[in-house]
């Protein structure tokens, strides 16, 4: 079993290995020039020159490529082309604050979304069931936007409990950060808990269907036994797969909320390079969503492969 | 008399899904409604729409409804209505080019991986795996910045992504039929790839394709108009939805229109779709629930 | 004395979508005395599982008790409440499924499964539970039980899993065991050992048994009485004898023709033996091995067939025998191009076979052919018979549209069924329809070669029967070789010329039926024979332990070149079956047998 979750990680870093080739490849298809692109037609030709020197513009693609992975992977990330500062500063200020807001949204959604699904599932057909199918239908349709929009008109504007933009400019108290971080937070959960809910009552249910369970309730076990000692066993791989693609699946939902909400993490500085066309920041930022979205999905993988006795000890 | 059911569902196991197969039935017309009633609008928008695209009707921002057409103005003082309607082409037209791409690309891909020599498909599946693992909206991301935001990139880009996913039902699906007997059968008979691939494989892998349809159709128009509302899809004056919301964004501190009804708009396609999408599914659950029974 | 079990006009329905709830069992009664072990036969859809399980109390989701009584000494099973009934269950009542491998809860250890009825239900120490489950264990066979619990179902074979399905049922000490078709989804070699292990276990503990089965040989050997169903309602019931050698209703009579006969008898049936000189040789297959996934002469990974020679003579019937995982299929798919042999040669008509069948000409793809086993997705769910037939036509012969209706129609004349038949779509036929189907599809090529692969095994008895009838009646008229692949040797049996046994991807004997049958010589062949239940009372009891695998003793695994029926051979001679290839011998003029000793095995028992 060790052979086969090293084997897991291997193939994980061979795809963060891969992915960064999309990325710089990504960035480096552009028309004309990187710095023409950036700086505009008219730069003066001595400008360009230098920050061609700078950015190795002229060295060929592969060693290009090569230096950059390295710097990256010993944690040299460059610098902005717009403002010049180190990029690795840039992110450090803004990484903690996109970590706190998908870490709360896990913390809050999980628990939530699992029990959720859990009860629909044992009471499946009933009003309760009905009632949540609907509800996480409706929140699965909406766009974080949209539904970002509506809260904060809710509660922001209508019943001014909260603020709708966070983080005006001076650092806050405690209070006032949980307060700021909640309409994000919130946004972010209803988007996640739908799907997660879902899955979590269909795999309960087949589980509950199969005839192993048939089997325990033919030998008289009594109802809150079998969920919990043999259908949840049997659910478990499905829910751990959507758990850890959801939480994935937040690294696209903070670029639409950080930017909704003005939240200053990661995300909007992502966003806003990608306006300003400033290559360095972009590859960077995303390589390090691209990193985490691996490191998620694999660690998916592997709970998934140890909570199954049949991939755990194979013939 | 009958016996009580001890655990639900299974116990004097009245089925559960007797019911709401039925229900999502008219549920599902709901949604046809809703989808037809837009593409409607989309074909004929230049004929509805009361304005033009970027028509200045009003010196007042955010006018009110009833006060200058039926939905009021946005931020310039354009009207609303018109814009939503002349959105709803952008929207739905950018996002069905993008399907369009995308099943035509990953079911001919998946196809010829799920047929060909091991190498292939191996070649074929890990390059889609390494797609699929950098999130769409990264991907998308980082080909804007290098190739900017004009109408074919967008939808090149997002058809591209989204054929990754079609790629990957479409394979399991391709699989699936391949390993039916009445296709080893053929291949016996001498039948070459093309024909088992036209003849007996996409007829069968069609149904699942088209409960997918929804679902894509779906994450095409989120993630478009996520793109938009991030500044970083289609370019004013043109409209689409994300794009009329983030404009008109200030407008939420009251509540105004022109914010909501973009928003609505992309709400209401959403659940249309996922009722279609649950009612496609709860009968695929019956037909196989019935092949199982015989 | 009052019955243990009475289940009084019960009546269950079934959802259909579309067709809203059905009737499945309308109105049975029966009544089980202390131990008693009781049959319930019947074929496919006939209500006996469903009634089974309403001995229980329960219904599947799909299923509702409608009305009726299920007593167990005068307590109603069915207007309990749920907490007793759930009480009931495994103490009173306990249930042995079809599946162990689906019934087996995968996440769970055996152990845990095993002792959680007596430590719920019984309230016994955990420890005291482990103990009776071990001995249990032992009762049944079961090598190393203290060993075997503590491992996961997907960790153990199939034969095993049944036997430990049997022992978590007796863990609380029930009165009543349900037991429902508990072999049919093992080997017929395995299946003796099974049966004779729960007929000991029922016996020794004085259990009363409902038996549900479709085969009559199996209940023959349990039963004390049998009740036969039909599309849920009782067509008759009485003493095991009775209704085995006299049986008074149509059907029954119908069903005893049809089942399974001893492979002796089998032959028998099947007249005289032709008398015509050895045929030309129509396919010749020599020292073929082939493997799925990768595979090179130096290193086949998990190779199945392991050097199969075959002959097969022009309009000769040849059976192919043998259990799962022999190699019969794959010796299909080699046949027929869909898989390349890493070694040996294929010839057709004395012409070398090109190994993939791409590489063949279109019209050698044509003169092999090949009918399939599961009905079900034998055919494009959305193409009609029409097109299914006509295809092979188009693409073989080039038929104008006329002639591939005229020749359509004549193929379903022959295969009897009506020509209206040629607009309907798969789903519209049943199991039975859809096979003739499926051969009219091959005699469409008009091949030289027909291979049939377990063509019957889903079918039921009586339709079986008219299958053959028909593959027969083809196969004489049109004068077709034929390649009849099945695990059940008695259907074989009353069809071939020649019989082929195979054990472990190769051909362990070869010869001509009624010989092979009446007197074999290998091992194995008589293992495979004398496993076949027969209907004959007592023959269970009587039966002599042929393998030598169930006696729980260490086992001695054959090596590469070894042969691979050692461990379980009564007749192994240590330190040289398990390490040379047994040398192939002629024991008698057209017979054929791979074994290191000498003489038949008659003559040395």
């Amino acid at each position: 079993m060790i052979r086969l979750l090293a084997q897991r990680v291997a193939t994980g870093l061979l795809t963060i290995l891969a992915i960064s080739l999309v990325v710089f490849a990504g960035t480096e298809i552009l028309p004309g020039d990187v710095v023409t692109a950036v700086l505009g037609q008219g730069a003066a030709n001595v400008d360009v020159a230098a920050i061609r020197q700078q950015l190795n513009l002229d060295r060929p693609v592969p060693e290009r490529y090569v230096t950059w992975l390295f710097s990256l992977a010993s944690g040299d990330l460059g610098k902005s082309l717009g403002s010049g500062q180190s990029i690795a500063t840039m992110i450090g200020e803004r990484l903690p604050y996109t970590l706190r807001l998908a870490g709360v949204t896990a913390l809050v959604a999980v628990p939530i979304s699992v029990v959720l699904g859990l009860l629909a599932a044992m009471r499946a057909g009933s009003w309760f069931d009905r009632l949540t199918s609907g509800a996480t239908m409706v929140f699965l349709s909406g766009p974080e936007f949209l539904v970002g929009t509506l809260l904060v008109i809710l509660f922001a504007v209508n019943l001014r409990w909260l603020p709708a933009v966070s983080f005006a400019s001076e650092p806050q108290g405690f209070v006032d950060h949980f307060r700021s971080m909640t309409l994000p937070v919130l946004t972010l959960t209803v988007a996640v808990i739908a799907p997660m809910a879902r899955m979590t009552r269909s795999a309960l249910l087949t589980a509950l269907t199969s005839p192993a369970i048939e089997m325990a309730i033919l030998k008289g076990m009594p109802r809150a036994r079998i969920v919990l000692l043999h259908a949840l066993p049997i659910a478990l791989p499905p829910i751990i797969t959507v758990i850890a693609l959801n939480l994935a699946y937040l690294v696209t939902g903070v670029v639409i909320v950080e930017v909704v909400f003005n939240y200053p993490g990661m995300a909007k500085l992502l966003v806003d390079a990608v306006g300003t066309r400033d290559i360095p920041v972009v590859q960077a930022c995303a390589m390090i969503f691209c990193f985490a979205f691996v490191a998620l999905n694999l660690t998916a993988d592997l709970l998934a492969l140890v909570a199954n006795p049949r991939r755990r000890y194979p013939r | 008399m009958t016996a009580s059911a001890d655990v639900r569902p299974p116990g004097n196991g009245e089925t559960i899904e007797s019911a709401p197969a039925d229900a999502s039935a008219w549920m599902a017309w709901i949604g046809f409604a809703i989808v037809g009633v837009w593409i409607l609008v989309a074909m004929f928008a230049p004929a509805i729409a009361p304005y033009g695209v970027g028509e200045i009707v009003s010196r007042d921002s955010f006018a009110r409804p009833g006060e200058v057409g039926l939905l009021g103005s946005d931020y310039l003082g354009r009207d609303v209505l018109s814009r939503l309607v002349h959105g709803a082409r952008m929207t739905l037209g950018l996002a069905l080019g993008a399907i369009a791409l995308a099943f035509v690309i990953g079911t001919l891909a998946a196809f010829i991986a799920a047929l060909s020599r091991p190498w292939v498909d191996a070649t074929l599946s890990r390059a889609n795996e390494i797609m699929l693992s950098i999130p769409a909206i990264m991907l998308a991301l980082v080909v804007i910045t290098a190739l900017g935001t004009s109408i074919p990139v967008l939808v090149c880009t997002v058809g591209v992504i989204e054929a990754t996913r079609v790629f990957r039902i479409a394979r399991a699906g391709a699989l699936d039929v391949y390993a039916m007997e009445f296709v080893e059968i053929s291949i016996a008979r001498g039948e070459n790839k093309w024909w088992i691939m036209w003849r007996e494989i996409l007829p069968n892998v069609m149904p699942l394709l088209l409960t997918d349809l929804g679902t894509r159709f779906n994450l095409t128009i989120l993630l478009l108009a996520s793109l938009s509302f991030i500044g970083l899809g289609i370019q004013p004056p043109s409209a689409d939805w994300g794009m009329m919301v983030r404009e008109n964004l200030s407008g939420i501190n009251f509540g105004a229109v022109a914010t909501l009804a973009p928003a609505f708009a992309i709400f209401s396609l959403n659940i249309a779709l996922n009722l279609i999408v649950d009612w496609r599914l709860a009968q695929s659950n019956r037909d196989i629930s019935e092949e199982m029974r015989r | 004395m009052s019955p243990l079990l009475r289940i009084s006009d019960l009546r269950v329905e079934g959802w259909h979508p579309g067709a809203g709830w059905m009737p499945v069992v309308k109105g049975v009664s029966l009544e089980l005395q202390r131990g008693e072990v009781v049959g319930l036969i019947g074929e496919s859809g006939a209500g006996k599982s469903t009634i089974g399980l309403a001995a229980m109390g329960y219904a599947r989701p799909g299923c509702r008790i409608v009305s009726g009584q299920v007593l167990i000494e005068s307590n109603d099973l069915l207007s309990m409440d749920a907490e007793e009934r759930r009480r009931c269950r495994a103490r009173r009542i306990a249930y042995i499924a079809q599946s162990a491998a689906a019934s087996f809860n995968a996440s769970l250890k055996l152990g845990l499964q095993l002792t959680e009825a007596p430590v719920h239900h019984l309230h016994m120490p955990v420890g005291e539970a482990r103990t009776r489950a071990e001995s249990l264990c032992r009762e049944l066979d079961l090598p190393y039980p203290e060993i075997l619990l503590d491992k996961y179902p997907h960790q153990v074979s199939g034969g095993q899993l049944q036997r430990l399905m049997a022992a978590m049922a007796m863990g609380c000490g029930p009165e009543l065991l349900v037991l429902d078709e508990p072999t049919t989804a093992i080997d017929v070699t395995t299946q003796v050992e099974v049966l004779r292990a729960f007929k000991r276990l029922i016996r020794e503990h004085h259990t009363s048994a409902v038996y549900v089965t479709h085969d009559l040989a199996v209940v023959s050997q349990l039963a004390d009485r049998i009740i036969v169903l039909r599309g849920g309602e009782v067509v008759e019931e009485g003493p095991a004898d009775a209704i085995i050698f006299r049986p008074q209703a149509a059907y029954t009579r119908q069903l005893m023709a049809a089942a399974a006969r001893a492979p002796a008898d089998a032959v028998r049936s099947r007249g005289t033996a032709k008398p015509a000189p050895r045929p030309a040789t129509q396919l010749e297959l020599i020292d073929v091995h082939a493997a799925y996934g990768r595979a090179s002469r130096r290193s086949p990974i998990n190779p199945v067939l392991r050097g199969v020679d075959l002959r097969i003579g022009r309009g000769q019937v040849v059976g192919i025998v043998g259990e799962s995982g022999c190699g019969k299929s794959t010796l299909a798919r080699t046949i027929c191009g869909l898989l390349r042999p890493y070694q040996g040669e294929l010839r057709l008509a004395g012409a070398p076979l090109a190994p993939h069948v791409a590489d063949r000409r279109r019209d050698t793809q044509r003169r092999i052919q090949l009918v399939t086993q599961m009905p079900d997705v034998a055919f494009n769910p959305k193409s009609h018979v029409g097109e299914i037939l006509g295809r092979p036509l188009q693409f073989y012969f080039d038929l104008t549209a006329k002639q591939r209706r005229e020749r359509v129609r004549e193929l379903l004349a022959m295969v009897k069924l009506p020509a209206d038949y040629v607009d309907r779509l798969p789903r519209q036929l049943s199991g039975g329809e859809k096979q003739r189907v499926n051969l009219a599809r091959a005699l469409a090529a008009s091949p030289d070669v027909l291979l049939c692969d377990e063509v019957t095994s889903a079918l039921d008895t009586i339709v079986t029967a008219a299958v053959l009838d028909l593959l027969r009646e083809l196969q004489s008229r049109l004068a077709i070789s034929l390649v009849f692949i099945s695990h059940d040797i008695s259907t074989v049996a009353s069809f071939a010329d020649r019989i082929a046994v195979m054990y472990a991807g190769r051909v362990v004997e070869e010869g001509e039926t009624e010989a092979v049958m009446g007197a074999p010589v290998h091992p194995y062949t008589e293992l495979l024979l004398k496993s076949v239940p027969r209907v004959k009372p007592g023959w269970l009891d009587g039966l002599a332990q042929l393998d030598r695998s169930t006696q729980g003793q260490a086992m001695v695994s054959a090596g590469l070149d070894g042969c691979a029926f050692t461990p379980r051979c009564r007749l192994a001679i240590a330190g040289v079956c398990e390490r040379d290839a047994p040398p192939s011998r002629s024991p008698t003029e057209d017979r054929r047998v791979e074994c290191h000793h000498q003489s038949a095995v008659g003559a040395s028992r």
